[in-house]
């Protein structure tokens, strides 16, 4: 019973103490109340916090291993190019030594070949040679053609000059002027006097040396003739023993050119004649058909008609050669053959 | 006055006998007339003026060939003149009844109507088209193949004066087949023939390099080589004109003319002419030279440099003199070996005194300056070089200086001679403006040899030592 009085005591002060008690938990409660958020919001925080942290570092895993791969990659990459590179200087380098050689062997050998140049010039000097001998010799010949021709001529003057003047001949009682009798022997004009044919009166026109000689080139085909002069005489040839004449003399003489006078040159019929002869060869050419021209209508009077070719003949295919070949006369046959 | 009065006046009574009854009277009047007027260009004038020409022109169709050979006298008579008097004579119709009568038989009528024809083309180019519009060309050619010497020339320098003013009027004279049968007459004897037939093919080649192939064609060569060995000095010159006006137009020409030992007949004319005959071939050497550095070495070793250094010194002309500084100095531009080739004989200095006199005309400068320019720019030979050291003006010194420089520095035994032979004491005296080329070749030069060397070659090293020797103190 005690207890209960002193609970009863303490009853009073119960309810002031419970509601104290409340009054201050519920000034506490708040306070606690805040105090619990706090914490349950700073926990919270962590859990989150680590969650992410968690994240961050999955995520910094991949992405590690991501760069990983990918820079991997590139460099194999890198290496194949490298390798590539290289290699193709490599090949560059090879080839540029193959080129070398061959432009160095071709230029020598074509474009810029020494030894062909040295043979090409000296083959050129050689040429030159060659060719100014020719040069020369052709100058030379020339030159020769042109004395001979020189000498050629005044030989002819002197000849025909020793033709005109024949008449200053000596003779036994005279001396020619040539011919003076207190010379050792006479002047070679007094020999060409001897030889020269006299001149005929008939005026024979001396025909210019130059007008044949230069302008013998019709047609300019023939190339410069060689200075021919007298054929050589043959090889061995013994004089023949006795009073003969020199050969080639009698040669000459024997084909002398005949020099007809001007009676035999002539035809035997005249002019006249000869005019007649081809006037009647014109008309016997010219002439197409023989029958004269009659003026008159009355001349063909009597004249038979001629019937044509086609009209005369019989109708029929021709017999001759189908029919019969040769000509037969029985008649003039002798055996009586049927 | 008077006496062109009293002239004039026998014109006017020579007319009437144009127009007389008796032929020969006709003839003679025209034969006086044409020989009046070919001497004198008045009395020229005076006939175009007297309206003589038409009188003539129509009588040429008619008469007799006497007549003919007159009237085509008095025409070229006047045509002879001047491209004026000439145009005259085609705008009266002259040239149709002039080429009618290139169809006559007689060849001296043909001849006087060739004649007057070339007179006319003479002029210009446009007179020369009227003859070709006139249809002269075939016929020219016809009259070239007939058998008369004197016909034959006339053709032929027909031609060449048709040909020779511009490249269709050439076209047409080939076309008409005129080459092949100019190539023929090559081979004639006659001198003035042979002259005449060179000056038409060079003519016609001159022009461009397919008319210059086409008379290649008609194988000229070898024979116009023995034109050059003709004893006749305007055969010469006018095969060397032939041969240059070929080789001037391409490489191969020139080549197909070397391998055909063209060279050594030009050569070998050059050497046997003396005067203006020798000018076409000295133009030959040069054109040939400047195609190419074979052709060049081919003209040098057919020994065609001592003719041109002879030509150099011993002509009188200057322009045969310039022509042959020009070609010593296409022959010596292209190497080293050229140029040695050149200066061995010792035609530098030659080049360099034509070059400095004042009496040589500005062309002979002008050419030898070129020609020492291009030499020396590729001169190794050093003993060639030298004696020009001393003589030469800045511009050309220059050069010299510049070859010493690039040949001494790697040659020991050339820079003991230049020292001997006093080059380098020259090379120190020249004054040069500093960063010029020619101080930087001194330079180069200097930087050769030892420094006391050059201190000691350098002008007014005795002075100094002779100041040195004053302000010595003696050593006691």
């Amino acid at each position: 019973m005690a207890a209960l009085v002193r609970l009863e005591t303490r009853l009073s002060r119960l309810r002031e103490e419970y509601f104290l008690k409340n009054r201050s938990v519920d000034e506490d409660r708040k306070i606690v109340y805040k105090a619990a958020v706090k914490i349950q919001s700073w926990f919270r925080g962590c859990r989150v916090r680590a969650y992410l942290r968690y994240l961050n570092k999955m995520a910094i895993s991949i992405q590690k291993w991501w760069r990983g791969y990918q820079s991997r990659r590139y460099f194999r990459k890198m290496i194949k190019t490298a390798y590539f590179i290289m290699k193709m200087n490599f090949y560059n380098e090879m080839a540029v030594r193959i080129q070398k050689r061959w432009r160095g062997y071709y230029v020598r050998k074509y474009t810029h070949n020494y030894y062909a140049l040295k043979k090409y010039l000296e083959a050129i000097s050689l040429n030159n040679e060659i060719v100014r001998n020719e040069l020369q010799e052709y100058a030379e010949m020339n030159e020769k053609k042109k004395k001979k021709k020189d000498l050629e001529k005044k030989e002819k003057e002197k000849k025909y000059k020793a033709r005109k003047m024949h008449y200053l001949l000596s003779t036994e009682q005279i001396a020619g002027i040539y011919n003076s009798p207190f010379r050792k022997f006479p002047d070679p004009m007094e020999l060409l006097l001897r030889q020269s044919k006299p001149l005929s009166h008939r005026q024979q026109q001396p025909k210019s040396p130059f007008t044949y000689d230069l302008y013998d080139w019709p047609t300019c085909k023939r190339p410069p003739a060689f200075p021919t002069g007298e054929p050589l005489p043959p090889i061995g040839r013994q004089k023949p023993q006795g009073p003969f004449r020199d050969a080639a003399e009698v040669l000459r003489q024997r084909y002398k050119p005949l020099e007809p006078t001007l009676r035999v040159a002539a035809s035997i019929s005249s002019p006249l004649e000869k005019a007649r002869e081809e006037m009647k060869r014109e008309e016997w050419r010219k002439c197409i058909h023989d029958n004269e021209f009659l003026p008159f209508s009355s001349y063909h009077k009597n004249e038979k008609y001629e019937l044509s070719i086609h009209a005369s003949e019989k109708i029929g295919k021709e017999t001759y050669g189908i029919k019969h070949f040769r000509e037969v006369q029985p008649n003039k046959w002798i055996a009586g053959k049927v | 006055m008077s006496q062109r009065q009293v002239l004039q006046g026998v014109i006017s009574l020579l007319r009437p006998l144009l127009l007389d009854v008796v032929p020969t009277i006709q003839q003679t009047a025209a034969l006086a007339l044409g020989r009046l007027a070919y001497f004198n260009d008045d009395l020229a004038e005076a006939v175009v003026k007297e309206d003589i020409l038409p009188q003539l022109v129509c009588s040429l169709s008619e008469q007799n060939r006497f007549y003919k050979k007159a009237a085509a006298f008095v025409l070229r008579a006047v045509g002879k003149h001047s491209p004026q008097l000439a145009q005259a004579i085609v705008e009266c119709g002259a040239l149709e009844a002039l080429v009618i009568c290139l169809e006559d038989f007689d060849p001296g009528v043909k001849e006087g109507a060739a004649w007057a024809l070339g007179y006319i083309a003479r002029h210009n180019s446009e007179l020369s088209q009227a003859v070709v519009d006139a249809g002269a060309v075939p016929l020219l050619v016809l009259c070239i193949q007939e058998p008369e010497i004197a016909l034959k020339r006339i053709a032929a320098s027909t031609l060449s004066d048709i040909s020779k003013h511009s490249p269709e009027l050439a076209q047409t004279v080939v076309d008409a087949g005129a080459i092949a049968y100019l190539a023929q007459m090559i081979l004639n004897p006659d001198a003035k023939l042979k002259c005449q037939v060179l000056s038409a093919l060079s003519q016609i080649a001159k022009h461009s390099v397919d008319l210059a192939e086409l008379v290649v064609e008609a194988e000229i060569f070898p024979v116009v080589l023995t034109c050059m060995k003709d004893s006749d000095e305007y055969v010469k010159k006018n095969g060397a004109t032939l041969i240059r006006e070929i080789a001037k137009h391409s490489p191969e020409l020139s080549q197909f003319i070397v391998n055909a030992g063209g060279v050594a007949a030009v050569i070998d004319c050059i050497g046997s002419c003396k005067g203006t005959v020798r000018l076409p071939g000295i133009m030959m050497l040069g054109y040939v030279a400047a195609h190419s550095e074979n052709l060049s070495m081919a003209v040098i070793v057919s020994k065609g440099i001592p003719p041109l250094c002879t030509c150099l010194l011993e002509e009188h002309e200057d322009h045969i003199k310039a022509a042959a500084a020009w070609a010593l100095g296409q022959i010596g531009r292209h190497t080293p070996e050229h140029a040695r080739a050149v200066a061995e004989t010792n035609v530098l200095g030659t080049l360099l005194s034509m070059y400095m006199d004042i009496r040589s005309s500005e062309d002979l400068q002008l050419k030898a300056k070129r020609a020492l320019k291009n030499i020396l720019q590729k001169c190794t030979y050093l003993p060639a070089l030298e004696p020009l050291l001393h003589d030469a003006p800045p511009n050309i010194m220059k050069h010299i200086v510049g070859q010493f420089s690039k040949v001494l520095p790697h040659d020991s035994k050339a820079r003991r001679l230049f020292v001997t032979s006093g080059g380098l004491k020259k090379v120190q005296e020249i004054k040069a403006e500093p960063g010029s080329l020619l101080q930087e070749y001194i330079n180069t030069i200097n930087n050769c040899y030892p420094e006391e060397v050059v201190r000691y070659y350098s002008p007014g090293y005795s002075e100094m030592l002779l100041e040195r020797v004053e302000n010595y103190q003696p050593v006691l």
